[in-house]
């Protein structure tokens, strides 16, 4: 999220008009001031001040000199910083990530920022960094790294306005933003980095990271440690893209969200977790575990968002808060568990989708396309990661891997179609007979037996130890001929309330004693 | 995840199995291994074991490279799959398999198969399985899979269950049926009962889902590891 652009639609080959009187050699005042704070910032390991020239001065500049050209081109500028290597790297970073968001990135720049990307990630990788970067920035580097990812692959599937050379080009550099390249630099990153292990040793308070917000206070370096922590949110959304929400998942799995923790440090990165992590149990039918984190992110939201007004990020936020509410609203459709969800969420939720919960409930036509709706405008810019094949006649082919997953949603939601239909009835009847209810649905006895089964099916899913776990609102047994309803009582959770409060307590004695030290 | 469902009905875990599991938790994004496997996928079927993890692997590799998809592979992990209801296994795997792969007149069998075996249609189930045997035949074990499927569902959902209700569900009747029930009874404490009008009367095995008041109250359990948190407070 580090800025806002969901729409590559405009991404053309050639630069615009402003560009013309752009000089990438020029390196005005503010920016040679600009590289040299920040690089002394850098090596001084000044944390506080990177994060503000990072977060205020950069957009800042941006806003008042390079709203519509590419910032100076890093060769300008390296003779200012010592020509240091590594710093060049992030500076060419913020340079590609700032094109991406105000210009269209020709397919030479796009190769190019996979280049960079692939040396800067060697260089943490396999070099000694010893610096100490901000969480924002470091998330932002994850998060835009897949973007690019995803704005090359919708880019490459459009084929038929391609021009030979774009062709010849994509022949000529296939390794870039190939796949295999992306998802093994991520996964590199989390091993490299031992997070995992890390953050199971934290558990058993042989290691700190997450009470330090991922920084190193020993003179050591947090960019490798943090990268690989993000590279894990990184690897969830990647796979999301793909369709493969189990692996995703399983990505996602060494962080307890449940907890705080560093990933609910940077907003962007709090965000995309859970609406990913939300999105593939939707997808998993695990609609219970969707909405209580939908729930739990959309109040957060709602909390803070006041105080991100001024941030880069504050469109973004904007855009998957509105997204999460429509996925809430088709869990909540699918699945009618509104105990789960808190007041204020709830009436905001009226507010935007009340009127079209009440039509999806229908389940005809209209329903239907009310689902399409709300799923095509909330899901992940799904694609396809394979090349096209260059010689059959060019075809576009972005739209295909959202298709697929639309139907496949659809044909879900199709199967569940006669679910809301048995609810209506449950909710008014404590007992009643399979011949009665069999009436009143209009439907014969064999039928209902089958549509009762599938009832039972589609609300009890299997969690990921392979349990079987209940997400009915309303659930029944059936004993020879004879339907009990029984209503499910939400479960609070006094025990997580009471540990936090102890915590809290604990944390305002402390306080105290140190008052009274000084 | 820790839904390393290797149902082992087989207990024995082959060194080469061992092997592939690795690859995969290793190395998941490393086309080299495409062939293990498919081989996997193979010894899956003949050795009536599962890893989804596995599958969804190579599902992933044909994904990233679509010109080495073997389709009669993907039918293999498809019909594993549907194997491993009441899980969403047959559902995650389409979701990586491309449409114009789907339109093929196997694939849409099975997805006709899924369908029914989602909304409970057992009947149907059963008389479309019976046309599409050289699909689901090749892996053993298909049918033993689908019933234990149904029979889940139907514990779910009765405390007692009429017998030709059941007969309909696992497809069992008459001699068979009573040898079947005769097991179940010895074997998973399933009781017979002598019904009012229409015969028979199966007393399936209690459960929170059809006997609702043994439902464990989640809410008054903490995990352990919550309350460590608090220990250094308490202590």
């Amino acid at each position: 999220m580090a800025a806002s652009y969901d729409y590559d639609d405009t991404a053309g080959y050639s630069q615009t008009a402003e560009s013309l009187s752009y000089d990438p050699n020029v390196v005005p005042d503010s920016v040679k001031s600009f590289a040299v704070h920040l690089y002394r910032h850098i090596r001084e390991k000044n944390v506080y001040e990177i994060h503000q020239m990072y977060e205020t001065s950069f957009q800042t500049l941006s806003e008042r000199m390079f709203k519509d050209t590419p910032w100076p081109s890093v060769d300008a500028v390296a003779k200012f910083v010592d020509n240091d290597h590594v710093f060049c790297l992030l500076y060419r970073e913020m340079w590609f990530r700032h094109l991406y968001a105000r210009l269209s990135p020709t397919l030479k720049q796009r190769i190019d920022s996979w280049d960079n990307y692939c040396s800067l990630f060697q260089v943490v990788l396999h070099g000694v960094v010893n610096m100490q970067l901000p969480n924002q920035w470091l998330w932002d580097m994850v998060d835009e790294f897949v973007y690019q990812f995803q704005s090359f692959c919708q880019y490459r599937a459009k084929m038929k306005n391609k021009t030979e050379q774009e062709i010849a080009t994509l022949r000529q550099f296939d390794q870039a933003w190939n796949v295999y390249g992306v998802l093994n630099f991520l996964q590199a990153l989390v091993e490299k980095s031992m997070i995992i292990q890390i953050l199971e040793q934290e558990k058993e308070g042989l290691e700190q990271f997450t009470s330090t917000d991922g920084y190193d206070y020993d003179g050591g370096s947090n960019v490798l440690k943090v990268l690989g922590y993000f590279s894990m949110v990184g690897l969830l959304r990647v796979h999301c893209l793909l369709g493969d929400y189990h692996t995703g998942l399983k990505c996602l799995l060494p962080i307890d969200i449940s907890q705080q923790g560093v990933y609910t440090i940077v907003i962007g990165s709090h965000i995309t977790t859970i609406y990913h992590y939300g999105f593939a149990n939707l997808m998993l039918r695990r609609y219970v575990e969707a909405i209580r984190e939908f729930n739990k992110i959309l109040l957060y939201i709602y909390k803070i968002k006041q105080y991100h007004q001024k941030s880069p990020q504050y469109e973004q936020i904007l855009k998957k808060n509105e997204q999460m509410y429509a996925l809430l609203a088709i869990c909540l459709s699918l699945c009618p568990q509104v105990k789960l969800v808190d007041e204020t969420v709830h009436s905001q939720l009226r507010e935007k989708y009340g009127e079209k919960m009440l039509r999806m409930q229908r389940y005809d036509d209209e329903a239907f396309a009310l689902y399409d709706e709300l799923f095509s405008y909330a899901c992940p810019k799904f694609i396809t990661p394979s090349a096209p094949s260059y010689e059959e006649p060019l075809v576009n082919y972005n739209q295909d891997a959202y298709r697929l997953q639309l139907k496949l949603f659809l044909y879900e939601v199709k199967q569940q179609q006669l679910l809301s239909g048995v609810r209506t009835f449950l909710n008014v009847y404590s007992t009643i007979s399979l011949g009665k209810l069999a009436t009143y649905m209009e439907v014969d006895e064999p039928t209902l037996r089958t549509i009762l089964m599938a009832y039972k099916h589609k609300t009890h899913a299997v969690d990921s130890d392979g349990k079987t776990i209940s997400n009915a609102d309303i659930d029944f047994y059936i004993d020879d001929d004879m339907v009990h309803v029984v209503e499910s009582k939400p479960a609070k959770r006094y025990g997580d309330y009471f540990l936090r409060q102890i915590v809290k307590l604990e944390g305002v004695m402390n306080d105290m004693d140190r008052i009274k030290l000084d | 995840m820790g839904r390393e469902r290797e149902v082992a009905q087989k207990q024995q875990q082959s060194a080469t199995s061992f092997t592939v599991e690795q690859l995969v938790a290793v190395n998941p994004y490393n086309p080299d291994i495409l062939p293990d496997l498919e081989n996997y996928v193979n010894e899956q079927v003949s050795s009536q074991t599962y890893s989804l993890d596995a599958n969804l692997c190579l599902l992933r590799l044909y994904q990233f490279e679509p010109e080495r998809m073997s389709t009669q592979i993907v039918a293999r992990i498809l019909v594993k799959a549907l194997m491993a209801m009441p899980a969403p296994d047959f559902s995650l795997c389409l979701f990586l398999i491309p449409e114009r792969v789907q339109m093929e007149e196997q694939f849409k069998t099975l997805i006709v198969l899924s369908h029914y075996l989602e909304t409970a249609r057992f009947r149907q189930f059963w008389d479309e399985a019976a046309k599409s045997r050289h699909l689901v035949e090749v892996v053993p074990g298909f049918e033993q899979a689908v019933q234990a499927y149904a029979i889940h569902v139907l514990s779910l959902t009765y405390q007692k269950v009429p017998r030709s209700i059941l007969a309909e569900a696992i497809n069992i009747e008459g001699l068979s049926l009573d040898k079947f029930l005769e097991h179940q009874v010895v074997n998973c404490g399933w009781i017979l009962e002598k019904g009012q009008a229409r015969g028979q009367l199966i007393v399936l095995p209690r459960n929170e889902f059809n006997h609702p008041e043994l439902k464990k109250n989640s809410a008054d359990s903490i995990p352990l590891e919550h309350i460590t948190r608090i220990f250094p407070i308490l202590g």
